[in-house]
């Protein structure tokens, strides 16, 4: 018998928008409420495996062509350079700094480069648990 | 004014939770997997989002704080209950699950009988 996908695919289009708002609402979140990189990383990685199952892992690939072990790779530069980036001002390795900033638009902004270790986080757990779902779910 | 408002949070999350109890119900009593499906996805779906609204109120009215990820929350139920079910259904219709003997309508076989929509 034919099935077709139709309703599953449709809601996806529109929820996965949902999933990704939320997933970088909780990661800019994280300084002061619960969330940060990890928690977004997997929700993230969530909206794409809901992509995975609404479609198939070829579709997946033309609108998302991302190398994920690069994405790790690039996750860990992150982190180790903001860590190795205090030994430039002279202050043990990882010791992190905050300013204000006044923009234009967005006025205050406390910017902290502990967001810059969690982006790091972030694309590890994404790249991570992408790379473990598609080696197992592809057969190739 | 807060009175009434507290009035309005308790009957919405008695609501809900007089659904959800009416959707457990419907899942013990109910006799195939169909008709029990139909009552966990309705029923359940708009009890939660009804403590779902009576909690959002209650953080407005009594803390002062506009929690907008529960009405995010309440949006994503909306959409993604009734395609659950949906997909269970679907799901054990096509692994061959039976219906109850006393159901009197089943066009999705005739449909599937019809050789235009065989592979």
């Amino acid at each position: 018998m034919k099935t077709n996908d139709l309703i599953l695919q449709t809601t996806t289009k529109v929820v996965v928008f949902i999933i990704l708002l939320f997933a970088v609402y909780i990661f800019f979140a994280g300084h002061y409420t619960p969330g940060g990189g990890f928690v977004g990383g997997l929700l993230t990685s969530g909206a794409i495996v809901l992509l995975l199952l609404a479609f198939d892992l070829k579709t997946l690939q033309n609108f998302l062509p991302f190398n994920y072990i690069y994405m790790i790779a690039i996750g860990l530069l992150f982190s180790i350079g903001t860590g190795a980036g205090s030994l430039l001002f002279n202050v043990p390795f990882l010791t992190h700094a905050f300013t204000h900033i006044d923009l234009p638009i967005l006025g205050d902004l406390s910017l902290h480069t502990a967001t810059l270790f969690d982006l790091g986080v972030f694309l590890v757990v994404v790249g991570v648990t992408m790379t473990i779902i598609q080696t197992i779910g592809g057969d190739e | 004014m807060i009175e009434i408002v507290k009035l309005i949070i308790i009957f919405f999350i008695m609501v809900g939770a007089f659904l959800n109890l009416v959707a457990a119900l419907g899942v013990i009593r109910l006799p195939d997997v169909y008709t029990r499906n139909h009552a966990a996805s309705k029923a359940s779906a708009l009890g939660i989002m009804s403590i779902l609204l009576g909690t959002f109120l209650y953080f407005y009215f009594i803390n002062h704080h506009f929690n907008s990820r529960i009405l995010l929350g309440i949006v994503f139920f909306f959409l993604t209950t009734p395609v659950a079910g949906h997909l269970i259904g679907r799901a054990s219709y096509n692994s061959g699950v039976k219906l109850w003997d006393k159901s009197v309508q089943d066009d999705l076989k005739k449909s599937k009988n019809n050789p235009e929509n065989r592979e």
